[in-house]
């Protein structure tokens, strides 16, 4: 894709010099397109929106220092305008509301969270402007939202993938969950994988249930009644800093089994807060940073070049999202000078992505904007690195 | 594990959880208890706490900095930390609440500057150290004991008899010694006490001292405890410990305390029998009862004459 885009790029800026003749600075006069991204840069997962923010400003970087993207024989900078949506849903949604009127951006990419990006969808499904969320989960999100589409994979699909794995892994059959209940994410992830269990051991097979709330710091007295219950695994849908709280409280009372997280987890902020009582332990995620090979490789090599630490998987979806909207772009063939209008057409072009190949693996979209895609389970090994254990793809 | 080591263990841990809320109610009381000011600053004087903990532990620790052996850094970071979280208090009494009482503001108006102290606090660690949380170096050995199922840290112990300890120190402070005794008569008559050569300025910064040093402490402890320090932690806590005042009888250092072990075993035992997702909601019903039937709280009268 690299070189296609390379070499449409280079016949591109020809022909806009040869067409604009004697003025050539009338090719980059375009005006720029706006990409607005409602990321949370404070709040609970600040990790989420740096990650976001980098893996941007990186792509940002290197489309326009070719001027900028070709469409149609023109050049166009790219502008991305973050706003922090401080983590929170009603912030989220205030945002990205700014972002469409105020700023007039093209799309959005973001929020990240389903928490924020299940609300903050559907305002941009009403104002008719085409959104991204790179990294959310929780089907609510794109659900009968003609605009709103993905990068990640959705937790219906998710939550089979632990359970297949943790009967495989740990020879379990009593399931034990402890989930977020004011997050969408959490708790859609933890219905789902209630779901998926039972269905596969029999009801009643998740033995405990528990929950806790947005600010909490003490989780002794729920991990408790899970001791009680004496389940062979814990899973944690979980943010990674409350996943990290728990596992050392949990390790505090003396659990001794094995934890199974969510894509969440996959911040490299976790082995910092976790320390050494996360190693040896699985979780899904969308992609696994130690053995990738071709341009995923090549993304992590450029990033942790540029940044100094491998790419997360939401630096990585974030960049597939963008590319996914740039290539809608480019399909487009023109930029209409309508705003209303140049948003649906690229509306149209999301939709009708044949095969996309994104650095988190191949993904078309279905008719509800989800893409359809593999999911890897991996290990926190020794060096507190997420090693590739396997991976999983929709049937 | 059996039902009776289950119960063992959840009343353990409500005494983790009470401990930390004992702690911030003791500061919350002290100082009503006085001004009759309800320090809403005081939850965010607790997360500076915390902060302050952190750095003092990680220069203490690393090899740049004086790389001090474990035990010797712990016990500098308690004194240290104790020591300029109190200076955090007075400054804020020196600059925010001693000009508004000067003036003769009515203690509304300081409330609301307390609460607006508290959100500077928040968003200028925002500002000055950024988002990301910070995660507290580990200061003692941690080693867990375990009875036949029921287990507990020596961090929890630690942590319980710091907040008994505490207590009982400002307990004795205040009812026993000379400084406690004017600290009393501030609170009974404010105007009279200066005329009776009591220098309250002085009494006043003493009990900001006090209060801020105990928040300090929990800052220190809770960091060991729960590891993540982050902005806007101390809000939370800052709540419920007031609500643990409120309920124990806010003015008394007996209320508070004891107000706090009740949060801690309400918010720990609800979850014990009853889904957890009804948490918050039935532990706060309960104080919402229990208010309901004393009004003061369970140590408050309904007189003039509190700490």
């Amino acid at each position: 894709m690299e070189t296609t885009f390379f070499k449409h790029l280079s016949v591109g800026t020809l022909s806009a010099l040869l067409l604009t003749g004697l003025t050539p600075t009338a090719g980059a006069a375009e005006a720029p397109i706006k990409f607005g991204f409602p990321i949370p840069i404070t709040g609970e997962i600040p990790k989420v929106g740096e990650s976001t923010k980098l893996a941007a400003e990186m792509l940002q970087e290197e489309v326009n220092a070719k001027g900028g993207l070709l469409v149609g024989g023109k050049i166009y900078p790219l502008e991305f305008i973050y706003e922090d949506n401080e983590s929170k849903p009603d912030t989220a949604v205030n945002v990205t509301l700014k972002l469409i009127d105020r700023d007039k951006v093209l799309v959005v990419i973001g929020p990240q969270s389903s928490r924020q990006a299940v609300p903050a969808a559907g305002v941009a499904d009403d104002n008719e402007t085409p959104l991204i969320t790179p990294w959310s989960t929780n089907p609510e999100a794109t659900k009968d939202r003609p605009w709103v589409f993905r990068a990640a994979f959705l937790d219906p699909f998710q939550a089979p993938v632990i359970t297949d794995f943790a009967m495989k892994q740990f020879q379990a059959q009593k399931a034990a969950v402890l989930y977020e209940i004011s997050n969408d994410y959490s708790k859609g992830l933890a219905d789902n994988f209630k779901e998926a269990w039972e269905k596969k051991n029999g009801p009643d097979s998740v033995i405990a249930f528990e929950s806790h709330g947005p600010k909490d710091a003490d989780f002794s007295s729920q991990l408790t009644t899970i001791i009680k219950a004496d389940p062979d695994f814990l899973f944690l849908p979980q943010n990674y800093s409350f996943a990290a709280m728990i596992i050392r409280q949990a390790r505090d009372l003396g659990f001794k089994k094995p934890f199974m997280g969510s894509d969440a987890w996959g911040s490299a902020e976790l082995m910092k807060l976790c320390g050494d009582d996360c190693k040896g332990q699985y979780f899904s995620t969308h992609y696994a940073a130690a053995g990738a090979t071709g341009a995923t490789k090549e993304f992590i090599d450029k990033y942790n070049k540029k940044y100094g630490y491998v790419p997360d998987d939401v630096a990585a979806l974030t960049w597939d999202a963008i590319n996914i909207a740039l290539q809608a772009i480019q399909d487009g063939g023109r930029v209409e000078p309508n705003l209303a209008a140049e948003r649906k057409l690229i509306r149209d072009n999301i939709a009708n992505i044949k095969n996309f190949k994104g650095i988190t693996g191949d993904m078309r979209f279905d008719d509800q904007g989800d893409p359809i895609k593999c999911a890897v389970v991996v290990k926190i090994d020794d060096q507190g690195e997420f090693t590739f254990v396997e991976s999983v793809c929709p049937k | 594990m059996d039902d009776t080591n289950a119960i063992i263990q959840y009343g353990l841990n409500a005494l983790q959880l009470g401990s930390f809320y004992a702690l911030i109610a003791l500061g919350y009381t002290l100082v009503y208890g006085v001004l009759r000011l309800i320090n809403f600053a005081h939850g965010d004087v607790f997360m500076v706490g915390a902060y302050i903990a952190f750095f003092v532990s990680s220069f203490l620790l690393s090899p740049e900095g004086l790389a001090c052996g474990q035990t010797t850094a712990f016990v500098l970071t308690l004194v240290l930390t104790t020591i300029l979280t109190s200076g955090v208090g007075v400054t804020l009494e020196r600059v925010a609440y001693r000009p508004l009482r000067r003036q003769g503001a009515h203690r509304l108006y300081v409330v609301i500057t307390a609460l607006m102290c508290g959100i500077l606090l928040e968003n200028a660690n925002l500002a000055l150290l950024g988002a990301s949380s910070r995660t507290l170096p580990d200061l003692i050995h941690k080693e867990v004991i375990n009875w036949g199922g029921v287990t507990i840290t020596n961090l929890k112990i630690l942590i319980f008899m710091a907040a008994i300890l505490v207590f009982v120190l400002l307990q004795t402070i205040v009812m026993k010694s000379r400084f406690g005794m004017a600290m009393r008569a501030i609170s009974w008559d404010p105007f009279a006490i200066p005329l009776m050569g009591i220098p309250v300025d002085k009494i006043i910064v003493f009990t900001f001292v006090m209060g801020s040093g105990v928040a300090g402490l929990g800052g220190l402890l809770y960091g060991m405890a729960y590891v993540k320090l982050e902005n806007t932690m101390g809000m939370m806590m800052g709540w419920k410990a007031f609500i643990a005042a409120v309920v124990g009888g806010i003015g008394d250092i007996r209320g508070a305390f004891l107000g706090g072990l009740l949060l801690g075993a309400v918010e720990a035992l609800v979850p014990a029998f009853l889904p957890s997702s009804y948490k918050d909601l039935i532990s706060f019903s309960i104080l919402i009862a229990i208010l309901c039937l004393r009004p003061t709280g369970i140590f408050g009268v309904p007189l003039t004459t509190k700490i």
